[in-house]
């Protein structure tokens, strides 16, 4: 089968940010009538390649044609307008607007200055209908799912204009029914001729809907290659080097069951309402406690009552067999507990400060303003764990608003391993990033364990719950209905199963 | 030299080299400074001199900003402070008795300390917008002082109270030294201690910071009672100089020339990073500008005119987004970096 000419191609593009190579000679093709799926890690270059493409950034080398004709855009709004439209992570649509004026805002079909509100809708439905979407259209947005949302902002993305669709990270916020349902639309745009860059970080699905993949590591381009004749563990291999024999060991270490040593914290009938319900939980030395459950079941809301985020409306807290009140995560600080919040970016991270000012904060909080570290101190803890958690760029100096995903959790990590708590909550530690970095996290939960510390482990992955937890709490609706010992008989299934059905079968 | 390019006090610098250059094709003499009677004189000294309310009420508005908030009652306190403080030696007998001068000063001091308490109150533990909760006293401040002086404008003659604003100490004037001293306290406790790290925290990411173990509270109701204190300290300065206390004029319009000094100083006022040598740069812009208007003539009727042109100009060279589409410089490496500093820019001008 011959292949068509590329409508898009970009050669030995290359892009630097001060102390940082984005991109180092990529070059990238898109054919028409694919999906073509850009993998790598968090921090390969995915999203500054896709930032040189619609002209937010400028290129430091390299150049972009669009049909065979040179381009460079001053940014999306001109890129659009040359057929190139970008559907990002982040909806940019507006909620309280009808689903019709959200495709037409700004371009709204007029007769004498008048906004034509009847054809508006009539060519709103008709788009939709094209793209196999029944719709009200006069609806508020609001009303409809984030998938729906997504759909009729790719259907603006398409009215606009036609020849290129950027979806990046378009399914992260979606379950399997709504994927099914965005994946029928690309299918139907790509038989329309409308090459699409799709972006994701789930395997199943570019397997599912790409047809040909390029993949990068660390700005560099590794290969380009037909899926069909890529497997997933050759990929993962070329996305992350060869880290991957590191995740399979740690999948074979034995659960060294009979390590409990004394109970560090204890819940007792500790509930808030429209939280979570009373629960009973108690977490030993060295013990690494799971939890499963499904979005919104109150895992993260039993780990914020642990921490003193909320206030607890039931129930007592127990620390080493005194009840103590938490009523501010200060208080829980200073009886050694610590919370990696699931938000990295609005309940973690203070984007606009350092590295280093981010790693010793929370010793700094805990010293309070009139104790500072010193700063050789700084320096020095700063820089062992810069270097223990492999955090990359390793400059401490640099803004932590400039790191990958991955990295920006690591700095969270560090700052609350300086302040050696005895209990560190970790509310999905591992989501969003690569998984290089992933293997780096559960390792070092192990060996914290190891090390006598406690661990409340939150994860949506069943699988990592279960590989690196002694015992499992399942949550449903609000409910800690079950603790499980991680023994040979648990397995991803009855966990599944105690999930939905509420009780160990 | 590129270093040098990008450091973010440079266009500060510069408006602040090029208005004194102004100065100096304008006045004979502009910057000599001269020994006289044992004081220093001089047009720059004067600048100085002139400026050290402004300073003073900037330095606390700084950490005000850098917090996430705004305190529009520094004007305010500046008349209630001062109209306390003259009410009090109005009612000594001696009106040169040391003792009595620091007493009212203690009192006036206190005082401020206090309203900067009510509005960190307001802002932090009952959770008012700071704009709005700043407001309340802003108004009702005035009509306090105007309450102190009885709706009059008290007069004192007062050697010592005389020196807070307008004398002079080891041939520098007072007031220059009293800033000195509050600007390197402030240095010190932001940038030596943890102070300045938890602000910017706070600021930068409240909920965050409270997170991460730091208690925002009583930080934040701290740093409004600092700007009251700087507050008050200004209006014993302004009300010194001219031996009385106007409860209706004194200190108004301050806070917003204050707010203007901390973000021509590369504060954002979206909170978050601070910068006191960038304040202090502003204020003295800002006091310096006042001084140009008056050597170079501008027609009185237009003074306002012309000084609005001027920080016009001077928010847009401060900022990266406009300097780029002027000098045709895009992208090279500013993109993620430089959004705080398009906000503030954007917020003020």
């Amino acid at each position: 089968m011959a292949e068509p000419d590329p409508i898009l191609r970009m050669i030995g593009i290359s892009k630097e940010f001060p102390g940082v190579k984005a991109l180092t000679g990529v070059d990238f093709r898109l054919l028409p009538g694919e999906v073509h799926a850009l993998m790598g890690e968090n921090g390969a270059g995915k999203s500054t390649l896709i930032k040189v493409l619609t002209g937010v950034y400028d290129v430091d080398a390299g150049r972009i044609e669009l049909a065979g004709a040179p381009i460079a855009f001053t940014g999306p709004l001109e890129a659009q307008r040359a057929g190139i439209s970008t559907v990002y992570q982040e909806l940019n649509l507006c909620a309280n607007l009808s689903v019709a004026e959200n495709i037409f805002i700004g371009r709204e079909p007029r007769r004498f200055g008048r906004i034509r509100w009847g054809e508006t809708r009539r060519r709103a439905a008709e788009l939709l209908a094209r793209l196999d979407l029944d719709l009200d259209v006069s609806a508020p947005l609001s009303s409809y799912s984030p998938a729906v949302q997504q759909m009729v902002a790719i259907a603006r993305a398409v009215d606009i204009s036609a020849s290129v669709l950027i979806l990046d990270e378009p399914t992260s916020s979606l379950d399997a029914g709504e994927v099914a349902q965005l994946f029928r639309v690309m299918r139907r745009l790509k038989e329309e001729g409308i090459a699409i860059l799709f972006v994701s970080h789930f395997l199943d699905q570019v397997y599912e809907i790409a047809d040909r993949m390029t993949i990068l590591r660390n700005g560099r381009l590794v290969g380009e290659h037909l899926t069909a004749e890529l497997s997933q563990v050759e990929l993962v291999g070329k996305m992350i080097g060869n880290e991957l024999a590191d995740l399979e060991r740690l999948d074979e270490k034995p659960k060294d069951l009979a390590r409990t040593g004394d109970v560090i914290i204890e819940a007792r009938e500790l509930g808030r309402a429209g939280a979570v319900q009373p629960f009973t939980l108690s977490i030993h030395q060295g013990e690494v406690v799971g939890l499963a459950g499904l979005l919104g079941s109150g895992r993260t809301e039993i780990a914020r009552l642990l921490f003193g985020a909320d206030h607890a409306g039931a129930g007592e807290v127990v620390i080493d067999g005194t009840p103590v009140s938490l009523r501010t995560p200060r208080a829980a600080t200073a009886r050694g507990i610590a919370f990696c919040p699931e938000n990295r970016r609005t309940e973690g991270l203070i984007a606009d400060l350092t590295v280093r000012e981010n790693i010793v904060l929370a010793l700094a909080a805990a010293r309070g303003w009139a104790r500072p570290i010193p700063r050789r101190r700084q320096d020095e803890l700063v820089e062992k764990y810069i270097g223990a958690l492999r955090i990359n760029p390793p400059n401490p100096e640099q803004l932590v608003r400039n790191l990958s995903g991955g990295n920006q959790q690591k700095v969270l990590l560090a700052r609350w391993l300086i302040v050696e708590p005895r209990l560190l909550i970790l509310d999905e530690p591992t989501r969003g990033i690569d998984v290089g970095a992933k293997a780096e996290i559960q390792r070092l939960v192990v060996s914290l364990s190891d090390g006598g510390m406690a661990v409340l482990f939150i994860s949506a992955e069943l699988e990592e719950v279960l590989r690196l937890s002694h015992r499992v709490g399942v949550l449903r609706d609000r409910h800690l209905v079950a603790q499980l010992p991680n023994d040979d008989d648990l397995t991803v299934d009855v966990l599944m199963e105690t999930i939905a059905s509420g009780a160990r079968p | 030299m590129n270093r040098l390019a990008r450091h973010r006090l440079l266009w500060p610098v510069l408006i602040l080299v090029l208005l004194l250059a102004t100065n100096v094709a304008f006045t004979d003499g502009f910057l000599s400074v001269q020994m006289k009677d044992g004081h220093l004189y001089g047009s720059l000294i004067d600048i100085i001199r002139f400026g050290a309310p402004l300073i003073l009420v900037a330095i606390g508005m700084t950490l005000v900003i850098a917090t996430g908030g705004i305190d529009l009652s520094v004007g305010s306190m500046v008349a209630i402070s001062g109209a306390l403080a003259c009410l009090r030696i109005s009612e000594l007998d001696d009106q040169n008795a040391v003792g009595g001068v620091l007493a009212a000063i203690g009192l006036a001091l206190a005082l401020s300390l206090v309203l900067g308490v009510w509005n960190g109150f307001l802002v932090a533990g009952i959770g008012i917008q700071p704009i709005i909760a700043t407001l309340i006293l802003m108004v009702a401040g005035r009509g306090l002082a105007q309450l102190v002086t009885d709706g009059q404008i008290i007069t004192v003659n007062s050697v010592p109270y005389k020196l807070v604003g307008g004398g002079y100490w080891l041939t520098v004037p007072f007031c220059i030294l009293i800033v000195l001293v509050v600007l390197a306290l402030t240095a010190f406790l932001t940038r030596r201690l943890a102070l300045g790290l938890l602000i910017e925290s706070v600021g930068g990411n409240a909920e965050a910071s409270r997170l991460a173990g730091i208690r925002s509270r009583g930080l934040i109701i701290v740093v409004y009672a600092f700007c009251g204190l700087c507050a008050g300290i200004a209006g014993l300065m302004i009300s010194s100089n001219v031996s009385s206390a106007d409860g209706n004029n004194a200190g108004l319009w301050i806070e917003l020339d204050a707010i203007l000094a901390v973000v021509i100083g590369g504060t954002s006022l979206a909170g978050g990073r601070f910068s006191l040598g960038g304040t202090v740069l502003g204020a003295l812009i800002i006091q310096t500008l006042t001084t140009t208007i008056y050597s170079i003539g501008v027609p009185p009727e237009t003074t306002l005119l012309f000084k609005a042109l001027v920080v016009t100009l001077v928010c847009l060279l401060q900022s990266p987004t406009f300097r780029e589409k002027v000098f045709h410089r895009r992208g090279r490496g500013a993109p993620p970096a430089s959004t705080g500093a398009d906000t503030k820019v954007r917020v003020t001008v």
